[in-house]
C-alpha cells in the first residue's frame, strides 16, 4: 500500500516543484502539495504530512492545520470513491435524511464510514452548489442531481458486486 | 489628548489606543477574551462589542468591536446601552454551547477569566439543548495539562506559542465548531515558553500540570512577591503555597522586566523547594561519619565554637555563593572578614564575571531592561546561547525583531495593537539580528545572519566589527569575516537604537571585550547604543559588586588549605562540586577540619561537611538579588520554613551575635542588614531601594499574603490538632501572614496576588496597573544599580592588543570544548523540580559529522574525552576527563565540540580546553526515559 511508503515519491516531489515555482513563499504551496499527494495516495498519512512539511519548509503543525482546515483533505483512508451527501439546508428540505439512511442500508456504511470492499467512503458535505437540482451528492467526480430512493438504488444496485457507478 | 464620550460621561483617553483599552485603563469593565495586552487586537472573540454612534443625533448607531476601534476626538460610545450589553451576553452564550459545566473539577476554577466574564455578561441560563462537542486531550509533556473541551476558540494560544514565542508545533486544527488547539501528534511542546499558555488561555485548556497534582484554588493559595532564582535576568514572581508546599509559580508583572511572561525553568523549576532533599534540621557528623540531628541553637553553638578564632591558631575562611541573597552573603563576608571571603564562583568564571561588572559600570551604552531590549532595531549576539542561559532575554528579542513591522505600520498609520494586519503587512521583515555563536541557537529563524565560530573568533568578529564603526582598517580578518562584519556594522550604525548582547556564557573574556567595544564606538559614533550581558546566576552580578575584583578564589583558599593555614570553612548555599573538578574540591574540603554548609537541598558539599545547617529557600525568606542588568530586587518568604529551617542570613547573624561581634551590635531585623551592606559596599548603596522596609504601611494596614476568602484555616491542621494556631508574625517585612489588610496600590515590589471584584482571574491585573498594559500605580519594582558611565574616555573595553589575525591553527586530533547550555538541566536548582526532571537528558558532546565520521563514532555512540598530560615526557598520554554519548550537530563551530553544562558527566570539563577525543568501547546507549506520564493515567486515559 502506498502510505506504507513513508517518503515522497519522486513524481510527487516534482509535481510539487512545479507548484513551488509559482509562489513567493514555499507555504504557499502547502494546498496544492496536499492535493498532490492526496491524488497519489488517496488520503495523507501522517507521514505524508510530515514528509510533505520537511518538504517545504514548516511545520508539521502548521501544515496539519491547513490540512485539517479542509474537508476534501483526508487525514483518514478512504474508499476508491467519495460519497459526498449534500446536507446543506435545501438538500436537508428535500430530504437527504432518508437519503443517507437509504445509502446505509444499502452499502452497509455511516457517516465517515468505508465499506468493507474498500469502494466508498460516506461523507457529509456543505452545499455542492446546485440547490436548484436538491437533493445532490456526488460520487467520485461525479455530481447526481434530484436523488431519489430509486436512483441511489440504481448507482448502488451492484456495489456489493464491485459493480461500476 | 482625544475625548470620548460613554454612556453620557466625558473621558480624556490616551490618543493611539482602542476602545477596549480605553475602557479598562479607565477602570470600566468591557468583557474581552482574545486580545491580550502583550499580543494586541484580532477582534477574533467578538466579546467587547460596543455601540458606537456617528453624532449626537444618531440614535440607533452601530456595534462595533472595542478592541478594534480606535479612540477618536469627540466620538460616543454606548458601553451598558441594551444593544451592546444584550451582544455581549449572547455571544458568552454561544462560546458556553460547548464549554462543560466542569468549573467545580477545573484547575482554573476560581482563577478562570471566562468565569469571570460569564458572569460580568449575566448569562445564567442554557436555551440550547443540543449536544456538546467532545475532543480527545493530548500528551504535551509533563508541565502542561491538556483539557481541549473547554477551549473557546480565542486563539490566544496560537496568537503567544507561534507569533508572540515563535513556537511551531502547537496550532489550530479543523474549523467551524470543531476547531483544535493542539500538536499534530502527542508530545512534549517544544516551546521554552509552553508554561505561559496556562496565563495565557482565559479557561482550563492549557493547566498547570504539578498544580493539579496537589491542587489549590488560587483563594486558598498564600502567596507573596517573588524574584526567580533560575537565572540572572530576574523575573518577578508569585509562588503560591498551601500546606507547607509551594503548589504553583505565575507571574508577577513587572513592566520593565519580564511584563507578562516567564520561562519553563522559572515557571516549574521553583518545586525544588518541595523536593524530599531538602533539609530540616541541622547536623553534626559523629564520629561514625555519618550526621546526627541537631536542634537549631546546638547547631549555633557547634558553629559559634568553631569560628572562634583563638590567638595563634588559623583562620575561619568563607564561601559565599552567586545563588544566596546579597545579605546573607553581606554577612558571611562580615563574619570571616573580606581578606577570607570568596564569592564562591568558579575560579574559570570568577574573573568572566568581574569584567562583565566592569565593562557595564565603565560603559557609556545603555544597559537595559527587557522593555528596552525590545525597542532595539538592530542586533547583534556575541557568543550567548540566550534562549538557554537568559530565556526571557530571548523571548524579548523575539519582539524586538518585530520593530521593523511597527516602522511598516507607521507609515500606513496603523495602531500598533492591530496585531494581525501588522503581521500580514511585515510578513518575513524583521529587524536585523546577527548571531555568532558556537553552534546554532534557537534565535536562528529570526536572525538575518548567524555564523558559528570558535569562541576567539566570536571575538575577533567581534573586535573587527568595533573597528570598522570607528573607521578603522580590519584588513587583517579573513575575507569571508570582513563581510560578515561590515554587513553587521552597518546594520549596527544604521540603527536608531543598536543592541549588543553578549555575557560570560561562552567562557571568554574577548568576546565580552568586543560586545563592549563595540557599544563604546556605536556610543562615540553618536549612536543611543545598548549593552547588555548575561551573568549565569541569580545574584551573580550582586556578589562581584559585593565583593568588588581581586577577591579570593577557589584556588586561592585552596592553597591556603593546602598550607594548613584553614581550620573552618563556612560555604553558604554553595555546591562546590558544580564548580570545579571533582579532585581539587575534594582536596580542598579535605584540608580543612570544621566545614560548615549553610544549603537548602542536599547536595555533595553538605555530603561533605562537618556541620550542615538547614538554609531556608528563597520561597520561606527574605533577600535581596541583583539581576543581571544590575536591578537589586527583594523577595519575600511565602511561607514559614519548615522545622529548624532558618534564612541564611538568620543563622549568620545569630552567630556572630552570639559570638558577641562588635560590627553586628547595631543589626537586628533585616532591614538593618540591607542598609549596613548599603553603607560598607558603595557599588550596592541603591539597594535600600529595591523595596520599602518593613516598617511600610499601606493605608495604615500591611498587605495580605492570604487573600480574603483564603479558606479552611481552622481545619487544614485538625487532623494533628483541633486548636488552630495563632497565625505566624512577620517581623521582617510589610507583608501579613494573614487574609487582613490592604492589597492595593502599593509599591510593585510588594504585590503578592492579583485580585479586584469581578476579576478573580490574573487579567484582574489591569486593576493593579497605571493604564492598562502599563506601570503598576504604587511603582515598578527594583531599583536599578547600574547607570550609564558619563565619560567615554573609560576602558576596560579597549583592549590594546585586540588582534584581528586569526590564530595558530589549532592541533590536529583536539577539539576545543565549548560549553552548550540547557534550560532544564544546566542550572543547579530547578533539576529537582520534578516536572522539570522529566526533561532533563543525560550529559551529551555535540560534534560535527564530518568529525564523528573521521573519530568513527554515530549518534548516541559514546565518546571519551581525555586531558593531554603535560606532564608526561615522550610518549603522549591522556587522562580520561569525562565519557558523553555523541550527538551530531554540524552547525557546530570547525574544531570546537560543545558540552552539556550542568549535566550528569559533564562536571570536570572546562571551557576552553582542548581535549582528545576518542570512541569509548562498551558503551551503552543511554535507553530512552520511560517518563511517568507515559504510564497512563495522569492524562485520565483519554489519549488519542
Amino acid at each position: 500500500m502506498s502510505e506504507l511508503i513513508p517518503a515522497l515519491s519522486e513524481a510527487e516531489i516534482a509535481a510539487i516543484d512545479a507548484e513551488l515555482s509559482h509562489v513567493p513563499v514555499p507555504a504557499g504551496a502547502a494546498i496544492d502539495a496536499l492535493k498532490i499527494v492526496q491524488a497519489h495516495r488517496g488520503w495523507i498519512s501522517d507521514e505524508s504530512l510530515n514528509a510533505i512539511a520537511k518538504h517545504l519548509g514548516m511545520s508539521a503543525a502548521e501544515l496539519d492545520g491547513i490540512a485539517t482546515f479542509y474537508t476534501l483533505i483526508f487525514r483518514r483512508p478512504v474508499g476508491e470513491k467519495v460519497i459526498l451527501l449534500c446536507n446543506s439546508v435545501t438538500c436537508w428540505m428535500k430530504g437527504c435524511d432518508a437519503l443517507q439512511q437509504t445509502i446505509t442500508e444499502q452499502l452497509g456504511i455511516g457517516m465517515g464510514e468505508t465499506t468493507t470492499d474498500n469502494k466508498y467512503t460516506l461523507l457529509p458535505m456543505t452545499c455542492l452548489g446546485a440547490c436548484d437540482k436538491a437533493p445532490v451528492m456526488m460520487v467520485g467526480d461525479d455530481l447526481h442531481e434530484e436523488i431519489t430512493a430509486q436512483s441511489l438504488q440504481a448507482l448502488f444496485s451492484n456495489a456489493g458486486s464491485g459493480g461500476e457507478t | 489628548m482625544p475625548v470620548i464620550h460613554i454612556d453620557g460621561q466625558e473621558y480624556e483617553v490616551e490618543a493611539g489606543q482602542n476602545i477596549l483599552q480605553a475602557c479598562l485603563s479607565l477602570g470600566l469593565d468591557l468583557p474581552y477574551f482574545c486580545w491580550h495586552p502583550a499580543m494586541g487586537s484580532i477582534g477574533a472573540c467578538r466579546q467587547c462589542a460596543v455601540v458606537q454612534y456617528l453624532n449626537p443625533e444618531d440614535n440607533r448607531g452601530r456595534i462595533v468591536m472595542g478592541c478594534m476601534t480606535p479612540v477618536m476626538d469627540g466620538a460616543i460610545f454606548s458601553l451598558n446601552g441594551d444593544k451592546a450589553s444584550e451582544f455581549r451576553r449572547t455571544i458568552v452564550e454561544s462560546l458556553m454551547l460547548n464549554h462543560p459545566h466542569d468549573c467545580p473539577v477545573c484547575a482554573e476554577g476560581g482563577e478562570c477569566h471566562l468565569q469571570d466574564m460569564t458572569v460580568m455578561v449575566g448569562h445564567r441560563d442554557r436555551q440550547y439543548r443540543g449536544k456538546k462537542n467532545t475532543h480527545r486531550n493530548q500528551y504535551l509533556g509533563p508541565l502542561i495539562h491538556h483539557e481541549m473541551n473547554r477551549c473557546i476558540t480565542c486563539y490566544r494560544c496560537t496568537r503567544f506559542y507561534n507569533d508572540y514565542a515563535g513556537g511551531t508545533d502547537l496550532a489550530a486544527m479543523a474549523a467551524h465548531d470543531h476547531t483544535y488547539f493542539g500538536r499534530h501528534e502527542e508530545g512534549v511542546l517544544q516551546s521554552e515558553f509552553a508554561g505561559n499558555l496556562v496565563e495565557v488561555c482565559p479557561t482550563g485548556v492549557f493547566t498547570d500540570k504539578s498544580l493539579m497534582k496537589g491542587y489549590t484554588r488560587k483563594w486558598d493559595l498564600q502567596s507573596a512577591p517573588s524574584v526567580c532564582t533560575g537565572c540572572a535576568v530576574g523575573c518577578n514572581t508569585l509562588p503560591g503555597e498551601r500546606y507547607g508546599k509551594l503548589k504553583r509559580v505565575h507571574n508577577r508583572f513587572n513592566a520593565e522586566v519580564n511584563g507578562y511572561f516567564l520561562c519553563d525553568r522559572g515557571r516549574f523549576g521553583a518545586a525544588f523547594v518541595n523536593s524530599e532533599k531538602s533539609l530540616e534540621y541541622p547536623g553534626l557528623r559523629g564520629e561514625d561519619g555519618r550526621f546526627n540531628a541537631l536542634d537549631h541553637h546546638s547547631a549555633l553553638m557547634h558553629m559559634v565554637h568553631a569560628c572562634h578564632a583563638e590567638e595563634g591558631k588559623n583562620k575561619v575562611a568563607g564561601i559565599g555563593s552567586p545563588r544566596a541573597s546579597v545579605e546573607a552573603n553581606y554577612l558571611l563576608r562580615l563574619l570571616v572578614g573580606a581578606e577570607n571571603f570568596a564569592p564562591g564562583f568558579s575560579d574559570r568564571e570568577q574573573p568572566l564575571i568581574e569584567l562583565a561588572l566592569a565593562l557595564q559600570q565603565d560603559s557609556p551604552a545603555l544597559i537595559p531592561d527587557i522593555q528596552t531590549i525590545e525597542s532595539a532595531d538592530a542586533i547583534l549576539i556575541l557568543g550567548e546561547d540566550l534562549t538557554n542561559t537568559a530565556p526571557r532575554i530571548a523571548l524579548a528579542l523575539r519582539q524586538s525583531v518585530r520593530n521593523k513591522a511597527y516602522e511598516l505600520a507607521a507609515e500606513l498609520r496603523l495602531e500598533a495593537w492591530q496585531d494581525a494586519a501588522i503581521r500580514n503587512l511585515a510578513q518575513d521583515q524583521r529587524s536585523p539580528l546577527f548571531i555568532a555563536s558556537v553552534a546554532d541557537s534557537r534565535l536562528d529563524d529570526i536572525a538575518e545572519d548567524r555564523v558559528a565560530l570558535a569562541p576567539d573568533d566570536i571575538a575577533r568578529l567581534g573586535f573587527a566589527v568595533a573597528k570598522l564603526i570607528g573607521g578603522e582598517n580590519i584588513s587583517e580578518l579573513e575575507p569571508e569575516l570582513q563581510a560578515r562584519a561590515q554587513a553587521i556594522a552597518t546594520a549596527l550604525q544604521n540603527a536608531q537604537r543598536p543592541l549588543i548582547i553578549s555575557g560570560t556564557g561562552c567562557g571568554n573574556a574577548a568576546v565580552m571585550q568586543a560586545a563592549a567595544q563595540i557599544a563604546q564606538a556605536l556610543c562615540q559614533a553618536h549612536n543611543r547604543a545598548m549593552l547588555a550581558l548575561a551573568v549565569p546566576e541569580a545574584n551573580s552580578l550582586g556578589q562581584a559588586m559585593l565583593t568588588g575584583p581581586g577577591a579570593q578564589s577557589l584556588a586561592q583558599l585552596s592553597k591556603r588549605a593546602a598550607a594548613g593555614k584553614l581550620d573552618t570553612l563556612i560555604i553558604l548555599e554553595n555546591d562546590l562540586y558544580r564548580r570545579g573538578p571533582k579532585a581539587s574540591i575534594d582536596a580542598l574540603l579535605a584540608n580543612v577540619a570544621n566545614v560548615i554548609v549553610l544549603d537548602t537541598l542536599d547536595n555533595a558539599t553538605l555530603s561533605a561537611s562537618s556541620l550542615a545547617l538547614p538554609a531556608a529557600s528563597f520561597a520561606e525568606s527574605e533577600g535581596t538579588l541583583v539581576s543581571m542588568e544590575g536591578r537589586a530586587q527583594r523577595y519575600y518568604p511565602v511561607f514559614v520554613p519548615r522545622q529548624e529551617r532558618r534564612a541564611s542570613w538568620i543563622w549568620l547573624l545569630a552567630v556572630m551575635k552570639e559570638s558577641e561581634r562588635e560590627e553586628v551590635s547595631e543589626l537586628h531585623s533585616f532591614d538593618d542588614i540591607t542598609r549596613a551592606c548599603a553603607s560598607d559596599i558603595p557599588a550596592l548603596s541603591g539597594i535600600t531601594g529595591a523595596a520599602p522596609d518593613a516598617h511600610f504601611r499601606n493605608a495604615g494596614l500591611k498587605i495580605p499574603r492570604q487573600t480574603h476568602r483564603y479558606s479552611g484555616r481552622t481545619a487544614m491542621r485538625a487532623d494533628v490538632s483541633v486548636h488552630e494556631p495563632k497565625q505566624p508574625v512577620d517581623e521582617e517585612s510589610p507583608l501579613a501572614f494573614s487574609m487582613e489588610g490592604l492589597n492595593r496600590s502599593q509599591p510593585g515590589s510588594l504585590l503578592p496576588f492579583v485580585w479586584a471584584p469581578g476579576w478573580n482571574s490574573n487579567q484582574s491585573l489591569h486593576k493593579f496597573q497605571s493604564e492598562v498594559g502599563g506601570h503598576l500605580k504604587g511603582g515598578t519594582a527594583g531599583a536599578r544599580l547600574l547607570l550609564p558611565a558619563t565619560g567615554t574616555s573609560a576602558s576596560t573595553a579597549t583592549q590594546p592588543d585586540a588582534t584581528l589575525a586569526p590564530s595558530a591553527p589549532q592541533q590536529p586530533g583536539q577539539w576545543q570544548m565549548v560549553p552548550r547550555y540547557k534550560i532544564f538541566g544546566s542550572d543547579e536548582l530547578s533539576v529537582h523540580s520534578p516536572a522539570i526532571a522529566e526533561l532533563v537528558d543525560p550529559g551529551f558532546i555535540e560534534i560535527s559529522s564530518d568529525d564523528a565520521r573521521a573519530l568513527g563514532v554515530n549518534d548516541g555512540e559514546g565518546l571519551v574525552l581525555n586531558k593531554p598530560d603535560n606532564a608526561s615526557q615522550g610518549e603522549l598520554l591522556t587522562i580520561a576527563v569525562a565519557t558523553l554519548e555523541v550527538r551530531l550537530n554540524d552547525s557546530i563551530a570547525v574544531g570546537c565540540a560543545g558540552y552539556s553544562v550542568g549535566l550528569a558527566g559533564t562536571e570536570d570539563i572546562i571551557a576552553a580546553d582542548k581535549l582528545v577525543l576518542s570512541k569509548a568501547d562498551n558503551w551503552k546507549r543511554h535507553k530512552p526515559q520511560i517518563i511517568g506520564s507515559d504510564g497512563g493515567g495522569s492524562t485520565g486515559g483519554d489519549h488519542v
